[in-house]
């Protein structure tokens, strides 16, 4: 396959980015989307130019570092995909295809297609944690727990803390992935004590890192690698409301 | 340096670990905060270990070459993580776990370590649970467990095909909390490049930031390394591509023995190769294996499609081979078995490098539904990268580098032959011996940062309480910062014609080919002339290209160049032990039918490297292995 690839180049995060026009020719429809650049990095070594920044890591679609917008969705075109798992089967040959970074004004860009998610880590520190300190557990099967309510925490756990559902999202909303979290830890019975002050910290940490409102568009589901469910975001505005409205003051 | 004394306490086997504890010499808790501990590494060792301590109450800097630290390759492993909790009420017992564990890594690893390893396992699972970690669970609510390879009873607990995730993130979360509460600094995209000594102990280490490319010098009183494996040295493998064995590499040029460095795993549940510009070779959960069948065609020179091949003209040569255990041998015995085959010809797929494995007999008997709800994950993945349906045709899969059992050497507390410097996870050498069995590397990383190191760092912290605490401008951070400054420009001033991917490529197959699954003295001592030459090549004809601040090509130089070291030693290792063992196949030992052949006599001992600098030959010590509880067996799964 023959591609012409429209990347985004930025120096670091105060200088303006563009994007810049790439030939690629040998592309087969095998290789993942990330070897693809790799191909292309490799070219540019060859003329002596600086390599397209990017983030991965482990390319098998669980460590959530791999993210871009290719032709103008997060994670490229396929439905619940990550990048890394993202192959050029899904292109045409002589396709045109744009390449830019998951975009935020919580997301700086660091260079190219590299942007700082440490946002998403500091909403986990406001409150994403069941407070146990090591030695304090009991016997595990002291709590039972249903199948289901294990199955369903689950699927809330799943995220991979990408970024994909900001970066699709037209508010730029952390909904869905801080909701994931609440939502695992307040239905197990080891999480739910804390819920009220988790749920409440978290979405006070959520607004100061400057990501949008939710208005309910679900785009966020659609990218989603995990295919974490919109229906936790209202699981999240139940306990939300719910903490405002028991709370003392 | 401590030498090899290994310092088992005293007492039988079932009271060491207590008589450890009782007898380790605690810190004031208004002291704790004033002693700082350094953390590399936020995978399931480093995590657990930076979290604990901050428990505890000490400051903990803790480092992580990622952009956060909840993508360490912890969070790759599917399977699940064993502990001999016997709730299926079917044989288990932290002996039983113990003495698999032990036959399992082929008799080359430490009886008190794994029987602590086993014994800490129980309090493993109680401690995620109580994280918030949803394991599979039955009905009635309580805890689920499956069968893992190279054992006969089901101790293995999972989350689906995610368990490594959903531990770490028990894990990272946990480290969270400590940060939230002020005891945890942790520094994000920070790669370690050097350790810092100063009268023989660690006392800091130097790091590079790798988004402005600053070289920034911390100081403490203890170091930690849990840094993974490094397996990524093949290039193709099942770890993630930052992977990288440049941290303990570096702590070993200031002292560290390094040991067991040729033992590594290769799983034999992988992708394999497709193409030439492959990066990366993905791991299918060994878990499927329960319901998995193996099998090759018979019939040399096969053309039919797996599903118009009749079952009397397929060959489960597993099951044929090691009736007993089937097709839950261990790895290293069926990657092996998977490679004979393979290398006779009778390879299926494209590259005919492939083996089936296949689900129809268990959706016939279970149900697609069943099979889709314990594996559903992989099924998916699998389509994603081939584009094949497994619920309808066999998976091709093969054998690919995975686990590194090799590492810095420890002590029973985990402490490395320098002073105040500890290893932890798989950084280090210690619990599995020749071979690792599955889902006990969760197991590992969980039980060294959890249960082990919150004990025996404040056991060494306890004698520094009264040394003075290192300023960063110390001498020695002054010079371990110009040798990591000079290394730098070195690598950004080689102006040659090949790339650092070329390089690394180059050297992975060479390790492949003659470090990989089966060795021999000709290929290892041919394979320790190339590397060299190699590395020649890579300092006089090696390209990087873009500037010193946010540099990916920089990075892996730096790896690679530590790689080209490492993968010498990988070949002098597996050289120098002239017998067969776990993952370590000497193709000089074997039995006519192809099995290990151990040599007891000779070569029950730890084999543990020193570095004697650069161009000079490594120095051998060794760590013999006393067996009091278990008797030497030849290791049958037949």
């Amino acid at each position: 396959m023959k591609l012409n690839l429209k990347i985004w180049r930025q120096e670091n995060a105060s200088e303006k980015g563009r994007l810049v026009d790439y030939q690629l020719d040998g592309v087969t429809t095998h290789m993942s989307f990330l070897e693809m650049m790799d191909m292309l990095n490799q070219q540019l070594i060859e003329k002596g130019e600086r390599t397209i920044e990017f983030d991965h890591d482990c390319r098998e679609g669980i460590c959530g570092q791999c993210g871009m917008m290719i032709n103008g969705r997060a994670h490229g075109p396929l439905a619940n995909t990550t990048t890394c798992q993202l192959h050029m089967r899904s292109f045409k040959d002589g396709e045109t295809i744009y390449v830019e970074p998951f975009r935020s004004s919580a997301f700086t860009v660091l260079r190219d297609l590299k942007v700082d998610r440490g946002s998403f880590d500091r909403i986990i520190q406001a409150g994403g944690f069941i407070s146990a300190a090591t030695g304090q557990a009991p016997e595990a099967n002291s709590i039972p727990i249903a199948h289901e309510t294990a199955e369903a925490a689950f699927d809330a756990a799943a995220c991979i803390g990408c970024g994909a559902c900001v970066a699709t999202c037209k508010n730029s909303s952390a909904a869905l992935f801080t909701a994931a979290k609440v939502v695992h830890l307040a239905i197990l019975p080891q999480g739910k004590l804390e819920t009220a002050k988790r749920v409440d910290a978290m979405v006070q940490q959520m607004d100061a890192e400057g990501f949008g409102h939710c208005s309910n568009t679900e785009a966020c589901e659609v990218e989603c690698p995990q295919g974490i469910s919109v229906l936790h975001i209202a699981r999240f505005n139940f306990l939300y409301h719910q903490s405002r409205l028991m709370s003392k003051t | 340096m401590n030498g090899l004394n290994a310092n088992i306490p005293e007492g039988a086997l079932e009271d060491k670990w207590s008589n450890f504890k009782e007898k380790a010499k605690l810190v004031n808790p208004a002291n704790r905060q004033k002693m700082e501990v350094i953390v590399v590494g936020t995978g399931l060792a480093g995590a657990s270990c930076a979290a604990s301590l901050a428990e505890q109450g000490y400051r903990i800097k803790s480092f992580c070459f990622q952009d956060s630290a909840r993508r360490a390759h912890s969070v790759a492993a599917q399977g699940g993580v064993n502990a001999a909790k016997n709730y299926k009420n079917d044989g288990d017992s932290v002996y039983r776990m113990f003495y698999d564990t032990i036959k399992g890594g082929d008799f080359r690893s430490r009886e008190a370590n794994v029987y602590r390893l086993a014994e800490c396992s129980l309090a493993l699972i109680d401690q995620s649970v109580a994280q918030g970690v949803p394991f599979a669970r039955e009905y009635g609510g309580y805890l689920n467990n499956r069968s893992f390879g190279g054992v006969q009873v089901s101790r293995t607990f999972y989350a689906r095909g995610q368990t490594g995730q959903q531990l770490l993130l028990g894990a990272y979360q946990a480290l969270m909390r400590q940060e939230s509460l002020g005891k945890v600094k942790t520094y994000t995209r920070h790669e370690m490049l050097d350790l810092v000594l100063i009268d023989g102990k660690a006392k800091g280490i130097i790091t590079r930031d790798l988004v402005t490319g600053e070289i920034e010098r911390h100081a403490a009183d203890a170091v930690v390394l849990a840094t993974g494996g490094y397996g990524k040295i093949y290039y193709l493998s099942t770890l993630a591509m930052g992977c990288n064995g440049s941290a303990i590499w570096r702590a070993h040029k200031k002292g560290a023995l390094m040991s067991g460095v040729s033992w590594i795993q290769f799983h034999p549940t992988s992708l394999p190769q497709s193409g030439e510009q492959q990066s990366k070779l993905t791991l299918m959960s060994e878990s499927l294996r329960n319901d998995g069948r193996i099998w090759v065609p018979l019939k040399d020179g096969e053309q039919r499609e797996a599903g118009l091949i009749p079952e009397e003209e397929r060959d489960y040569y597993l099951e044929r081979r090691y009736p007993a255990f089937g097709n839950l041998s261990p790895r290293d015995i069926s990657s092996r078995a998977a490679k004979e085959r393979i290398d006779a010809g009778f390879g299926v797929g494209p590259m005919k490098n492939a083996v089936y494995l296949d689900f129809s007999r268990a959706i016939k008997a279970q149900g697609k539904a069943k099979i889709k709800e314990k594996y559903s994950n992989l099924f998916t993945m699998y389509e994603k990268i081939t584009g094949i349906n497994a619920y309808e045709q066999p998976m091709l899969i093969s054998p690919a580098a995975h686990f590194t059992m090799g590492g810095l050497w420890v002590d029973y507390q985990l402490m490395t032959s320098i002073q105040g410097l500890f290893a932890l996870g798989e950084a280090n050498f210690s619990d599995h011996g020749a071979n690792r069995l599955g889902a006990n590397s969760l197991l590992q990383a969980c039980v060294d940062g959890y249960f082990i190191a919150p004990y025996t760092i404040p056991n060494y912290l306890a004698d520094e309480l009264k040394a003075e605490r290192i300023k960063t401008s110390h001498p020695a951070f002054d010079e371990a910062e110009a040798q990591v400054k000079a290394k730098l420009q070195q690598l950004m001033e080689s102006k040659g014609n090949f790339s650092v991917d070329h390089f690394h490529k180059t050297l992975g197959k060479l390790l492949y080919d003659k470090c990989g699954l089966s060795r021999s003295k000709e290929g290892l001592q041919q394979a320790i002339e190339d590397i060299k030459a190699l590395r020649n090549k890579f300092y006089t004809d090696l390209k990087i290209t873009g500037d010193e601040h946010l540099n990916s090509e920089l990075e892996k130089a730096g790896r690679v160049a530590d790689y080209l070291e490492l993968g010498e030693l990988m070949c002098l290792d597996a050289l120098q032990r002239e017998e067969s063992c776990g993952a370590h196949f000497r193709e000089e030992y074997q039995t006519a039918d192809g099995e290990a052949v151990r040599d007891d006599e000779h070569y029950a001992y730890v084999s543990a490297w020193e570095w004697k600098g650069e161009n000079e030959q490594h120095v051998l010590h060794k760590e013999p292995l006393t067996f009091e509880r278990v008797s030497l067996t030849v290791r049958s799964y037949k």
